[in-house]
């Protein structure tokens, strides 16, 4: 099968194209160069005046596992409001704040995304995390495993193990739980809360293991790089969302010593206590820290107003927020000396000073960030905003009339605490293709994926170009995934499997040895029911597990 | 029956009951029986040395093909407004596969053991809770309070796996740990005797006098003073020395059974038991944790939750899902003629027989299952004997793959649903 897309705009940043005029050929689910002239093109959409990129890419969506199921289940009344219908085609199901499996996949699809990344895979939940995302059609999928407060990582710390038997330990890790990154969460502090510490600053020590974040993070940054993983370390920082958390943060970006890292969700993690009401921006430090820190990235984790649901690993600080939740219920869990997690339903509102100010403390940071090679368009979801909230913050970024009309609506007082209106940055589509397409898929590993060149995953999406760009990123023309036509106008027309992305980083099987031990000891699964296998994640048909080269980071920016 | 050999498995996942242990040893002799042979429970020992009997699909008790009783199926389905999907004794692979069928035919969904496990899911829908799981039991835990429940009749091993286990991470001696007993009349609580002979604690009152008990003794640990010197023949000041108790422990577990909770209003007391959790953490830690769970009740509320949204008792009658923990009970729409097919699904335990019922009927159950009344049976395999799977612990987070320990030439309720859909 050979298909031609003909005389699209094309935006496709891993390859300097900036909006050039080309036509892109897909044979057997790839992008191929120019066929010979007697080759017979099977099928030709002709896209002059549209405008063509890779599939989007998703590197931080909490799509996949425990605590989005127990958002699911615990939120009936936010379900009720947007349900999705049984057709032909596809399954039913039901959207907003934690939408089910199979409309995640649809609608991810309806947008123009082909691959989105659970990043809190608890490996003693990884199972979950798989049966979930292997029920999310179209999309491909990974997880990052979260370690960095599990009892096992903690003792070899504390029994000052070399960097060589934690590198083992963590590409164990990725093994048993298939994952294609290693994130961190509130480094040790998981584990601090289950000793009843309520808060952990970077050089604060976890009474029982005598550790502070900063050596986690040292640890496991390194030991992601000398893996050669190609995702760095992924970060949620100490103190989410505590006032003056700018600091801890300021401070993290150097706790790696040099080491890539990427700080998850930064906006609420960039708060100073100026003001009044001691809670100011720090957005404009946090960027100036950001650019001159070229091993360090970040997502940014935009709140938008509306109900939602946080959904997180840190059960310390979730544990502290369910004060503020909305409906007022929340589940706090401890997992299995492995991690936790916290589940707290929120509503974020545009006439809230502190809301108002989250809202703008992630555009200024988005828009004083100047890479956006090293910067990514995140809610969170959905604990920032739903990921269908997306357009709607594209055109936040790239209209600046439209985000000051927004502004003007905000809570007053914090207007006057927000340089926002003086910012006249405007992204551009080819900076929108970076952050979302060619960075996202360098960052996350994904070297088929997120471009248009040869050999590419052929996942690619086509735009009406139209000045209103929320417009314009809700309703693809085309969405093709691997080469087939799977969403036209804005509607699923196929529903494919896709696949799962995973890193497979060599590492000294007798691990396992101690490992074993530990499971026997302590557990209540055996290590070999810990690991997940590929032939699960394959079951019944659905896309199988792709093992992405584990070789280094393209561009080593230390 | 007669193609395999005599083998010895020593690691079997069970899943009898919300447990999974995962350590049994299993023998299988030339004809495929198995005999658990060490670390058995009573559950597990039904549950893996039941004796195969042969059994064939029937139509209304007359023996027919397979080809010919999905067949029946599919038409009977084809033929009904609001057909009704439950029982539901199967696993996530299990489920998947109803979820798909109930998608396309519009049926409602409900599991055997819902009326129990909606007292736990309505407090996480009003109020959430804070919980804890079995790892963190086995060695975090220094004080345990059992409400309402000797445990061991619903998870035989708890106590063995997770209290008096030898070695701990955080705990250098495992028997000093304490369990106090809360509730009930004439409870067994010989599981929490500590291996070194330590007697549990236990206050003893009638069930039905728990919502109080409990509702003084989250009032005692929120700081307030009671009047009343008993509570349901249970003394304030024992409530109020085990609140010093709770807070005093660094990591106190609070458990129940929800099955065992036969009183009006269950959920209102199992709130009552996490909303004191709560308040225990304002100052130290503790952690709720419910306990029991059976015939696939918790993989099939994950796997329902994740595809539809919702747990069961929700519906696909309007092409959407729909959620309603009280009116799409199968009791009450079995009651109410608001049914007019019945789907039964049991493949873990042929003691599970569908409600007699006069719209017609298709049974999808063990091997064993006794149907002739059936218009349609089709007997199916038994994950984690007969073929592979996947299951959710009681505590939600963990879910293990069932193995298969034996041939059988049934099929698996997955190929059953797959070739009724097809078959529409």
């Amino acid at each position: 099968m050979l298909i031609k897309l003909s005389g699209g705009k094309v935006y496709d940043p891993a390859h300097q194209i900036d909006g050039k005029v080309m036509d892109i050929y897909i044979r057997d689910g790839r992008i191929v160069s120019r066929p010979r002239d007697d080759e017979t093109i099977d099928q030709t959409f002709n896209l002059s005046g549209k405008v063509l990129m890779a599939g989007a890419i998703d590197m931080h969506t909490h799509i996949g596992g425990g605590k989005v199921n127990i958002a699911r289940m615990m939120l009936p009344e936010d379900h009720r409001a947007d349900p999705s219908v049984h057709s032909e085609l596809c399954r039913s199901g039901c959207g907003h704040a934690a939408p089910s499996t199979f409309t995640t996949g649809y609608r991810y699809a309806e947008m123009g995304y082909t691959a989105a990344f659970e990043p809190a895979l608890s490996p003693a939940n990884a199972r979950q995390s798989h049966l979930e995302m292997g029920d999310t059609p179209i999309i491909d999928k990974g997880g990052y495993a979260m370690i960095g407060s599990d009892d096992y990582f903690l003792r070899m710390l504390t029994a000052k193990k070399d960097q060589n038997a934690i590198n083992d330990y963590v590409a164990w890790i990725m093994h048993a739980s298939q994952a294609i990154g290693i994130k961190v969460v509130n480094p040790g502090g998981i584990s601090a809360f289950k000793f009843n510490q309520r808060a952990l600053d970077l050089d604060e020590k976890n009474v029982h293991y005598q550790v502070t974040p900063r050596e986690v993070l040292k640890a496991l940054s390194r030991a992601v790089h000398e893996l050669g993983v190609p995702h760095p370390l992924h970060v949620h920082g100490n103190n989410l969302g505590v006032p003056g958390n700018m600091e801890t943060t300021l401070k993290t970006m150097g706790a790696s010593e040099g080491y890539p890292l990427h700080l998850t969700h930064i906006q609420f993690h960039s708060y100073g206590t100026e003001g009044d009401r001691k809670f100011s921006s720090g957005a404009a430090q946090i960027a100036e820290a950001l650019n001159k820190h070229k091993n360090i990235s970040a997502d940014v984790g935009q709140i938008l107003f509306n109900q939602t649901v946080t959904a997180s690993g840190d059960n310390m600080r979730q544990f502290t927020n369910s004060g503020l939740a909305s409906p007022n219920k929340s589940v706090i869990m401890d997992i299995e000396c492995d991690s936790g997690c916290g589940v707290v339903p929120f509503k974020y509102k545009d006439k809230n000073f502190v809301n108002a100010l989250q809202w703008s403390i992630g555009l200024e940071i988005f828009l004083l960030c100047d890479d956006p090679w090293r910067t990514f368009l995140t809610t969170d979801h959905p604990n920032g905003a739903p990921f269908t909230s997306y357009p709607h913050l594209i055109r936040l970024l790239m209209d600046k009339s439209f985000r000051n009309d927004m502004f003007a609506k905000l809570n007053l007082d914090a207007q006057a605490m927000s340089t926002l209106t003086s910012i006249d940055r405007e992204y551009s589509l080819y900076e929108i293709a970076i952050m979302t397409r060619a960075g996202a898929a360098k960052l996350v590993g994904l070297h088929d994926r997120g471009h248009l060149g040869e050999g590419a995953g052929a996942d690619i999406t086509v735009y009406t170009d139209n000045p209103d760009r929320e417009k314009m990123f809700s309703k693809p023309d085309y969405v093709f995934k691997d080469g087939e036509l799977v969403v036209k106008d804005g509607q699923v027309v196929k529903v494919t499997w896709g696949h799962t992305h995973t890193v497979k980083p060599e590492f000294d099987r007798g691990v396992e040895k101690d490992l074993k031990q530990y499971f026997d000891r302590y557990h209540t699964m055996s290590m070999e029911n810990f690991k997940v296998s590929s032939d699960e994640i394959a079951e019944g048909g659905r896309g199988g597990v792709v093992v992405q080269a584990c070789e280094g980071r393209r561009d080593k920016s230390l | 029956m007669t193609n395999f050999s005599a083998s010895t498995f020593e690691a079997v996942t069970c899943p009898a009951c919300g447990l999974l242990c995962d350590d049994i040893h299993v023998e299988r002799d030339s004809t495929g029986l198995l005999k658990v042979s060490d670390k058995g429970c009573v559950k597990s020992v039904t549950f893996f040395e039941r004796a195969i009997q042969t059994s064939s699909p029937s139509l209304g008790g007359k023996t027919v093909s397979l080809t010919e009783a999905v067949s029946k199926a599919a038409e009977i389905l084809r033929g009904t407004n609001q057909p009704l999907f439950t029982g539901l004794g199967t696993e996530v692979q299990g489920m998947r596969s109803v979820l798909s069928l109930a998608d396309k035919v519009g049926a409602t969904i409900d599991h055997m053991n819902a009326y129990s496990s909606f007292r736990n899911t309505l407090v996480v829908q009003n109020s959430g809770w804070q919980v804890t799981t079995l790892t963190e039991v086995r060695n975090r835990v220094d004080l345990l309070l059992v409400i309402g429940t000797n445990i061991v009749s619903h998870n035989p091993r708890f106590f063995e796996r997770n209290v008096w286990n030898k070695e701990s991470m955080f705990e250098p001696d495992t028997s000093t740990r304490e369990v106090v007993y809360l509730g009930g009349q004439n409870i067994d609580t010989s599981a929490g005797v500590s291996p070194k002979g330590a007697k549990p604690k236990v206050l003893p009152c009638d069930l039905e006098r728990l919502p109080e008990v409990v509702a003084a003794l989250r009032a005692i640990v929120s700081g307030k003073t009671l009047i009343a010197s008993e509570i349901a023949g249970i003394k304030t000041s024992d409530l109020e020395s085990l609140s010093e108790r709770l807070k005093a422990a660094k990591y106190s577990v609070v458990t129940w059974v929800s099955s065992d909770l036969n009183i009006a209003h269950a959920e209102l007391t199992i709130q009552n038991i996490t909303e004191l959790v709560i308040e225990l953490n304002a100052k130290t830690r503790s952690s709720g944790l419910p306990l029991g769970g059976s015939e696939g009740d918790y993989s099939v509320n994950q796997t329902s939750t994740w595809t539809s949204g919702y747990p069961v008792r929700s519906r696909f009658a309007r092409k959407h899902p729909e959620y309603d923990p009280h009116h799409f009970s199968a009791e009450q729409l079995l009651a109410n003629g608001e049914a007019d097919a019945l789907l039964w699904v049991s493949e873990f335990n042929p003691d599970k027989t569908p409600p007699k019922v006069s719209i017609p009927k298709i049974v999808i159950g063990h091997a064993n299952m006794q149907a002739s009344d059936a218009d349609v049976f089709i007997p199916v395999s038994t994950a984690g004997i007969d073929h592979t799977g996947t299951m959710f612990r009681v505590d939600s987070s963990v879910s293990l793959p069932l193995g298969k320990l034996r041939e059988s030439a049934l099929p698996s309720l997955g190929e059953v649903m797959a070739a009724i859909e097809a078959a529409l």
